[in-house]
């Protein structure tokens, strides 16, 4: 069995309160994207297809659907005899038990789990961002720059550089300042919450940032700055390409739309960089007589008989005749029933839009029908979330 | 099912679909734009509890291995029993021809498996059965050897093996015609017997001369057994020429057809290949098409079916046909009542035009 070199231990705990009622049920990674998958396949398939095959998954809100959904990690080729995806959720000690606080503790209770797999680097990302990355190339970055942590980071347009943790770097792309969401930002490059540490430092400082009692236990809020001011040498990793933070009812519906342009802005298709999921056994998808499909995206085991239009939708979905889906997110095994009109929404899994129902907002809102729901004609428009 | 083990025979006649079968086995056509013929009997058995299945190889075992692999996919890669490779019985100068030898080859698999009883089965029929009530019926009437039939919904000019039963289901005649006319029952190639009793079948068969299990081992010997026919009144298609291939293909597009083999309850499962959603573009037209996974549509497509990848550029026109994987169909290209193997590229505004009862065939590979 040959020593991991890299651990990747992925952040999925998070409820991502801002989906609202998409994430009542589930937790944030587990939300469906892209017509097939779900958010957190991109993070794992970037792990898999950068050869990084010891995955750590902490999870901690609503676990279920998502571990029902990971299982042993086939899926995303990662059940393997020396690798493979272990689930971390929190767990009792002798004197009790303690829910993760921050993204730091999350990784500081997993400590002895790290141990048993006693890596030269740890690799901790986010499970919620939706992008295609090489992590090897970073983590060769980081060896080559003799960093002692090295943050990825991508230029962000100026105006919108305030909402991020923003990383100052000099020429060599040391980072010199980092400023959490800075009024007056003094650089674009936005940190992209995906770290390579070198895990005896790593884990020097969650254990001294264990004992501090008024931290936040948060990578961006106290790790990082904790490093700067002792002069580790942080250096950032400059990443080209889509990246995308769906924790939004509208960010997550534009990137569903991204995917709808002539040229998509983000391609799932590049058979060079596969992104895996759990695939239903269903067959492809059928367009019946009256059914017209464009500018959208479909997925295996749906039925269409009505029209669609910008549309992404899921597998085993049903599109009844005359019924019209315009500029919207059908998640999996939803029925638009006949003549149903569904504009600019996003529709959970296994909802019943029943026959000659409305499902659109009358100013231009995203309408959110959430999991299992039936919308009845009756009720007219009906906006939710 | 804990009783009954699955073996599946893949050596079948091909001679009727030789353009499909150049360079594979019958095992691996692909059918219904995502699968391969095998996926239907072997799905049958994984839904009725069947954990052991032996697989009795095609001389062109490749794709078969490629396909199947552990078995995983279909939930057969156990530790204990699973997914069973049996190869082909290398041939000599002196060997006999005919499937017979290979069961006669791997009988110690039978005598080592624990089941009582083996279902046995093909990959040429399409159908979506519950094993369980074969079984239960075989045990009701007390049958040696149980067959699942059909009635023939119209005429087959490919032929079949043809049944006739008494009023309770007792075979009284069993025979291969070249034509098979309709309301005829015809044999599914499933045959459920105690393992014990195949095992003799086989031996004495083989070594009183015989090559053909079917011929030899069944109907030969049919006057020392009692058989019954069970009749299956789902959908069934018998794959044995490329004019059946073609009509079965077109009976998928129906509702009601896929309804019966691709029930949520009895999936049909195959080899994962983890393709993205289908593109539709702004000028796409689909009607009446079953469209895989992978595929990018800027044109239109009538009564068709895509397999995955397939690309269907501007103004391409695709009508009554089946277009098998990772196919480039450039602009304006024109293809009706055409199958098209895998890989294969139409150039830029190329007409391809087969006959709406004999389709155009494309072989894998070509580039028009």
């Amino acid at each position: 069995m040959r020593k991991t070199e890299c651990l990747a231990m992925i952040l999925a705990g998070g409820q991502g309160s801002r989906l609202g009622a998409l994430t009542k049920k589930i937790a944030k990674p587990a939300v469906p994207f892209g017509g097939k998958y779900r958010i957190i396949d991109f993070t794992l398939s970037n792990c898999v297809n950068s050869g990084i095959h010891k995955v750590g998954v902490l999870t901690q809100y609503r676990p279920l659907e998502l571990h029902n959904y990971l299982g042993s990690g086939g899926a995303w080729d990662l059940d393997r005899k020396d690798g493979g995806v272990v689930i971390l959720p929190p767990f009792a000690r002798e004197k009790g038990a303690d829910w993760y606080k921050g993204t730091a503790d999350a990784i500081y209770q997993n400590i002895n789990f790290i141990e048993t797999v006693d890596p030269e680097y740890v690799l901790v990302l986010s499970g919620d961002h939706i992008y295609t990355m090489d992590y090897s190339w970073m983590i060769e970055a980081h060896k080559q720059t003799k960093a002692e942590a090295t943050i990825g980071v991508i230029e962000v347009p100026w105006k919108e550089a305030s909402r991020f943790g923003i990383m100052s770097t000099d020429k060599n792309g040391r980072i010199v300042e980092f400023a959490e969401k800075p009024a007056k930002p003094k650089s674009n490059l936005a940190s992209m919450g995906i770290y390579v540490f070198d895990w005896h430092l790593l884990k020097h400082y969650l254990e001294e940032d264990a004992k501090d009692g008024v931290s936040s236990h948060d990578f961006g809020k106290n790790i990082i700055p904790k490093m700067l001011a002792a002069d580790v040498k942080l250096s950032s990793y400059a990443f080209e390409g889509y990246w995308k933070d769906v924790g939004t009812i509208e960010s997550l519906w534009e990137a569903n739309m991204d995917l709808l342009r002539e040229k998509p802005a983000f391609a799932m298709d590049d058979p060079a960089w596969k992104i895996y999921s759990v695939t239903a056994s269903l067959p492809p998808h059928y367009v019946g007589p009256s059914g017209e499909v464009t500018t959208s995206l479909v997925s295996e085991g749906s039925s269409i008989y009505g029209t669609v239009k910008n549309s992404v939708i899921f597998p085993g979905v049903k599109i009844g005749k005359g019924a019209k889906v315009i500029n919207s997110v059908i998640m999996p095994f939803t029925t638009v029933g006949e003549n149903a009109y569904v504009d600019k929404a996003i529709v959970a899994q296994n909802v019943d839009v029943t026959a000659g129902a409305r499902v659109a907002s009358a100013d231009g809102t995203i309408v959110v029908v959430p999991e299992g729901e039936v919308v009845l004609s009756e009720t007219g428009k009906k906006q939710v979330g | 099912m804990k009783t009954v083990m699955g073996l599946i025979n893949l050596q079948e006649n091909d001679s009727l679909i030789k353009e499909m079968t150049a360079r594979r086995p019958l095992a691996t056509i692909p059918f219904a734009g995502r699968y391969r013929l095998i996926d239907f009997s072997l799905s049958s058995m994984v839904n009725s509890g069947i954990e052991n299945v032996g697989i009795l190889l095609p001389a062109k075992s490749r794709s078969v291995l490629d396909h199947l692999r552990s078995g995983k996919d279909w939930d057969l890669a156990r530790r204990h029993e699973g997914l069973f490779y049996l190869p082909a019985v290398q041939v000599n100068n002196e060997m006999r021809d005919g499937d017979l030898k290979n069961f006669y080859r791997h009988l110690d698999f039978l005598e080592h498996s624990a089941q009582k009883y083996v279902l046995l089965a093909g990959s040429q029929v399409i159908y979506n059965i519950d094993f369980d009530k074969v079984l239960r019926f075989h045990q009701n009437t007390g049958a040696d050897i149980t067959m699942v039939y059909n009635i023939q919904a119209d005429e087959n000019t490919a032929g079949g093996t043809v049944i006739e039963t008494a009023e309770n289901g007792l075979v009284k005649d069993i025979a291969r015609q070249p034509v098979v006319y309709e309301d005829a029952k015809i044999s599914m190639g499933i045959y459920l017997l105690e393992k014990k009793l195949l095992i003799e079948i086989v031996k004495y068969a083989f070594e009183h001369g015989g090559s053909d299990f079917l011929v030899d081992g069944i109907m030969r010997l049919r006057s020392q057994y009692v058989i019954y026919g069970l009749q299956h009144d789902g959908y069934v298609a018998h794959i044995n020429s490329t004019a059946s291939y073609y009509r079965a293909s077109m009976d998928i597009l129906q509702p009601d057809v896929r309804e019966d083999i691709f029930s949520r309850d009895n999936s049909i499962y195959t080899k994962t290949k983890d393709e993205p959603p289908v593109q539709y573009k702004k000028e796409a037209k689909a009607k009446n098409s079953l469209i895989a996974n992978g595929c990018v549509i800027e044109g239109s497509v009538e009564n068709s079916i895509l397999f995955r990848g397939v690309k269907v550029g501007r103004g391409v026109h695709v009508k009554n046909s089946i277009i098998m994987q990772k196919c480039d169909l450039q602009e304006d290209a024109l293809i009706e009542n055409v199958i098209c193997d895998k890989n294969v590229v139409i150039t830029q505004g190329k007409w391809l035009k087969g006959a709406s009862n004999y389709p155009l065939i494309v072989e894998k590979n070509v580039v028009i």
